[in-house]
């Protein structure tokens, strides 16, 4: 009985979370003549293939409209905006965890809230400084502006992703004869490569996700990104190819959606600033504890890496034996 | 000769040098763009020119006798608090059966997450057809189940269109909420919930008066960003009514866009703007003292 | 070949005095300990001396350098092996050992020739190709020394570098440890809170506690004549029984000391010792194999309640029933007096 209501209601939420996909799925490969049925014709069930699949849609999509450009150009973003994030949030998100002091955690607060200021709110602004630069209308404007989102979450990121790996081996290498900047550059890129690999992944979906940006800058349709293009541009006039629009927005989810499982499978720890605690040494405080052992960032993804992985956030360097202490028990340091 | 320290060993230098370039893109980018917005709504400014006059609170009385940004902001409370409402009972209740075990538990997951992944335009234009006036699937079912007598014009009527906007919003997050309550979840110690167990409290005690309260602060996370996402998203909108029909469905980002960019008229856009604030600054007081009361471990 | 000098150390967090004015003279070649619990500041002053850590005040001379202001850890010529060891995970052992020779651009084959030295010293010899988490707990921690040993420092740095180790593990490493420094014969600072291994190992021991340093001595010393009650409580397990026995001969305020293995039943004395008796009330009695601790309490203390420990060696066969009052005693030489108040060393 208890299985059966499980079953019941793990189908309930599939069905509500997949029923649009789902919806894409049969609308890309049917045929006009099974798609355009008024629903008030009840003998007609759109809910199954009445006539054979078609491939119609997506010869249309591939071979009649922008869509190929669209993606080009989203994939020219993608790479810009990826480079030009890694370049400058890496940097600054190490700087923040391991050399910056005590005022690294408020001043990495500070970076992450302005990625709360929301683009609804910068876009007139941005609309007149685009038009200043002279980029309206251009790809390059999109390459400017996106890494004002990318940038403050991936510093917090990635400084987050480097409380969770010890010091000790940067220490090491600085004792075995390396000066600080050696150490950033011989030692560190290897044990940050998780934390880059998730920028990445953020960066990518953000972009492909982005639509407001787009929407102000870009007037020209090929100079579309894919999500502006297809709910925008790929409306004739005022019919809609339906059969079109659905499979380029199917085509474009299924590796969008790919990349995100995959991504939550093998995401290292990830200390989101509201849902951990700060200090561990504290033993009666079992609501702290449930925040701090599992962690969970705003990509909406989360994981636990052993019991006691996501506990050492807090603090960054200092406080004595009691850190250092802990520091070490808490962390196995030898996993590939 | 001992070698003495050089810039290379000085953690400050290197500090500053490698912060130098992110803070200056979000001084530059974001904090300057930022106080232009404000500036902005205080001026005239128009797309087509670039003259710049102060325009006093003129932008402001203006939007403040406008009956449809009167009904924007008022859409974009009703949107926010009814989609949030829905995604904090749906996002705990997905919590609980995805927390057990059951067979395709990798495929259910994969599908719950795939409204998060996808992008906003591109599930908002699916909706659209799935809210068709014509062709509307969901009118088909509630036909063939005997529901629907009438017809209901989802993006055609007011409330309707502002129910579709709801649904639409709820079924965006309530994934990303879903995974940030399973987490807080997974990290209830296990002690707690077997002593209850062993204290004989059912079920649903035991959700009631150990689990929520102890998942209070997680599931506040979740709707403090499901706040910010809902409250300042203009693509749903945008795609499913355009603000329509008759501008009745305008949310302020909406309503923002259309005059400040298709209207041209910059000053009363930022001005539009301007009032998602509120809603910005009480969600990042809230993160705050939540952030302040895990440190202090209250 | 170096000594370490530390003068009014200091280190301050925030409000937290980490180490709160230390001095200390480390001889050349010596195996120092410092110990005490966590919180005490001996990881902090440790990290000082390796540069790690900037002190707030005082001063550090390696060598008869003053390396506290200017000098990276690099150029210290120090070698440091962390409790995790701090293997770097994507190299292999050798690339491990090998990396502070390439760090001063050793070459080549001198790299390859010092590397198998170290290895074969400790004899990790066939792991040498592995990489870190392909070992086991104390394979990682020989390979930590070996890296240490590689850089040919002035001195020695150790964190806690058994902390991991299981127990059985940690007496074979202790020795091994101890015959590589006898051998090596370099100047070593080791930390640890563990009161065994610090008297294991050290030449002199320093207890530590709340940033400052309560005595230093060798191990003997430390605990044969604590300074004060902390070091007499916190060195030695169980730890020493301090009461006050209102014993007229001593100024008010006195506190008693002796070390539970020296409280016996007055029978198994000879008679021509000089003893301090009192009447043993037992609670309870603990069968360790090769030890019996008796709980229980000393009637003539100040408060009877407090529990004392008696520690009775397995060579003691006398039945020692429980709920009863026994003659037990300390020969006098063995007593230690405090003062209440300061807790500190009184001579009587």
């Amino acid at each position: 009985m208890k299985r059966v209501a499980l079953y019941a209601a793990a189908l309930g939420f599939v069905v509500f979370a997949g029923f649009p996909f789902y919806w894409m799925l049969v609308t890309t490969f049917k045929q006009n003549r099974d798609l355009y049925v008024g629903a008030s014709d009840l003998s007609h069930i759109p809910w199954i293939f009445n006539d054979p699949p078609t491939l119609e849609h997506v010869k249309l999509l591939f071979g009649q409209t922008d869509f190929p450009r669209w993606v080009l150009n989203t994939l020219l973003v993608v790479a810009a905006v990826v480079v030009i994030t890694v370049a400058v949030a890496v940097p600054a998100g190490y700087s923040l965890a391991r050399l910056a002091g005590r005022w690294g955690e408020r001043m990495g607060m500070g970076i992450f809230f302005t990625y709360l200021i929301p683009p609804t709110l910068l876009f007139v602004p941005f609309s007149r400084l685009v038009s200043l630069l002279g980029l309206q209308n251009s790809l390059a404007s999109l390459i400017l502006i996106y890494p004002t989102m990318t940038i403050p979450f991936c510093t917090w990121l990635v400084m987050g992703f480097l409380r969770s790996v010890p010091w000790e081996i940067e220490e090491q290498a600085m004792i075995d004869g390396y000066s600080r900047l050696a150490v950033i550059l011989k030692v560190a890129p290897r044990l940050i490569v998780p934390g880059i690999l998730t920028v990445v992944v953020f960066t990518f979906t953000l972009v492909m996700q982005e639509f407001v940006y787009a929407l102000t800058f870009i007037s020209s349709v090929e100079k579309m990104t894919v999500s502006l293009g297809v709910p925008i541009a790929l409306v004739r006039g005022d019919v809609y190819h339906w059969g079109a629009l659905m499979a380029a927005a199917l085509f474009t989810s299924i590796p969008l959606a790919v990349v995100y499982n995959l991504f939550i499978d093998r995401e290292p720890t990830f200390h989101h600033p509201f849902t951990r605690g700060g200090c561990h040494e504290n033993p009666n405080g079992i609501v702290l504890r449930a925040h701090r052992r599992g962690s969970v960032h705003p990509l909406g993804c989360s994981s636990r890496r052993g019991p006691a992985a996501g506990r050492t956030g807090g603090q960054a360097r200092g406080g004595g034996d009691a850190h250092h202490y802990g520091f070490h028990k808490r962390h196995s340091l030898h996993q590939p | 000769m001992t070698p003495r320290r050089t810039l290379a060993d000085r953690e400050d230098v290197l500090g500053g040098v490698m912060l130098t370039p992110a803070l200056a893109y979000v001084i530059l980018l974001v904090g300057v763009p930022f106080v232009l917005a404000i500036v902005l709504s205080f001026s005239d400014a128009t797309a087509g020119s670039l003259r710049f006059g102060w325009a006093g609170v003129r932008n402001y009385a203006a939007i403040l006798a406008d009956p449809i940004f009167l009904r924007a902001l008022r859409n974009t409370a009703v949107v926010t608090i009814g989609s949030q409402l829905l995604v904090v009972v749906l996002a705990t209740a997905a919590a609980q059966v995805f927390r057990a075990t059951f067979r395709g538990k990798r495929f259910a997951r994969f599908v719950l997450l795939l409204p998060w992944a996808v992008p906003v335009s591109l599930a908002a234009i699916a909706w659209t057809w799935i809210f068709d006036s014509t062709f509307s699937v969901i009118n088909w079912t509630l036909k063939a189940a005997g529901l629907l007598h009438g017809w209901l014009y989802w993006l055609g009527e007011p409330a309707l269109a502002l129910l579709a906007i709801i649904i639409v919003q709820a079924w965006r997050i309530f994934p990303f909420a879903t995974v940030i309550v399973l987490a807080g979840l997974s990290s209830i110690p296990q002690e707690i919930v077997e002593a209850a167990i062993v204290d004989g409290a059912g079920f649903w005690r035991r959700l009631f008066q150990v689990e929520l309260p102890l998942l209070l602060p997680v599931v506040t996370v979740a709707v403090l960003f499901g706040v910010v996402y809902t409250a300042t998203d203009l693509g749903v909108v945008y795609i499913l009514t355009g603000g329509g029909p008759a501008n009745t469905t305008h949310v302020l980002p909406t309503l923002a866009f259309q005059r400040g960019i298709l209207g041209a008229d910059l000053g009363q856009g930022a001005a539009i703007a301007v009032f998602l604030l509120p809603f910005l600054i009480v969600v990042a007081f809230a993160m705050l003292r939540l952030a302040r009361r895990a440190e202090v471990g209250a | 070949m170096a000594g370490i000098e530390i003068r009014n150390l200091r280190k301050q967090f925030g409000d937290l005095h980490a180490v709160d004015g230390v001095d200390l003279s480390i001889r050349d070649g010596e195996f120092l300990v410092l110990l005490g619990s966590s919180g005490s500041g001996k990881t902090t002053l440790l990290r000082m001396i390796a540069g790690l850590e900037r002190p707030t005040a005082g001063e550090i001379h390696i060598g008869g350098e003053r390396v506290d202001g200017d000098v990276p850890p690099r150029a210290r010529g120090i070698a440091m092996v962390f409790q995790s060891y701090a293997l770097y995970p994507h190299r292999t052992v050798f690339q491990n050992i090998a990396f502070p020779l390439e760090a001063v651009r050793t070459p080549r084959k001198e790299i390859e020739e010092k590397v198998r030295w170290a290895a074969d010293m400790f004899s990790i010899t066939r792991y040498l190709d592995r990489y870190p988490r392909q070992l086991s707990g104390g394979e990682r921690q020989r390979v930590a020394l070996c890296r240490a040993l590689v850089r040919d420092p002035k001195v020695f740095l150790l964190d806690e570098p058994l902390a991991n180790l299981d127990a059985k593990l940690r007496n074979t490493a202790r020795d091994d440890l101890k015959r590589f420094q006898r051998q090596i014969q370099t100047t070593t600072v080791y930390v640890t809170h563990d009161q065994v291994e610090a008297m294991g190992l050290g030449d002199r021991i320093v207890v530590m506690e709340h940033g400052k340093v309560r005595q230093v001595g060798t191990p003997q010393e430390v605990y044969e004549d604590p300074v004060d009650t902390f070091v007499a409580t916190f060195v030695g397990q169980p730890p020493m029984n301090l009461l006050d026995l209102r014993d007229p001969s001593l100024a008010a305020g006195t506190l008693v000391g002796f070390r539970p293995e020296h409280l016996l039943p007055r029978s198994v004395f000879g008679p021509g010792e000089d003893l301090r008796t009192v009447r043993f009330a037992v609670r309870r009695v603990e069968y360790l194999g090769s030890d019996r601790y008796v709980y229980g309490s000393v009637l003539e203390s100040a408060a009877p309640d407090a529990t004392v420990i008696a520690k009775l060696p397995a060579t003691i066969a006398l039945a020692i029933p429980e709920g009863e009052t026994h003659e037990f005693a300390v020969p006098r030489r063995l007593l230690r007096y405090f003062d209440a108040a300061s807790g500190l060393r009184r001579r009587p």
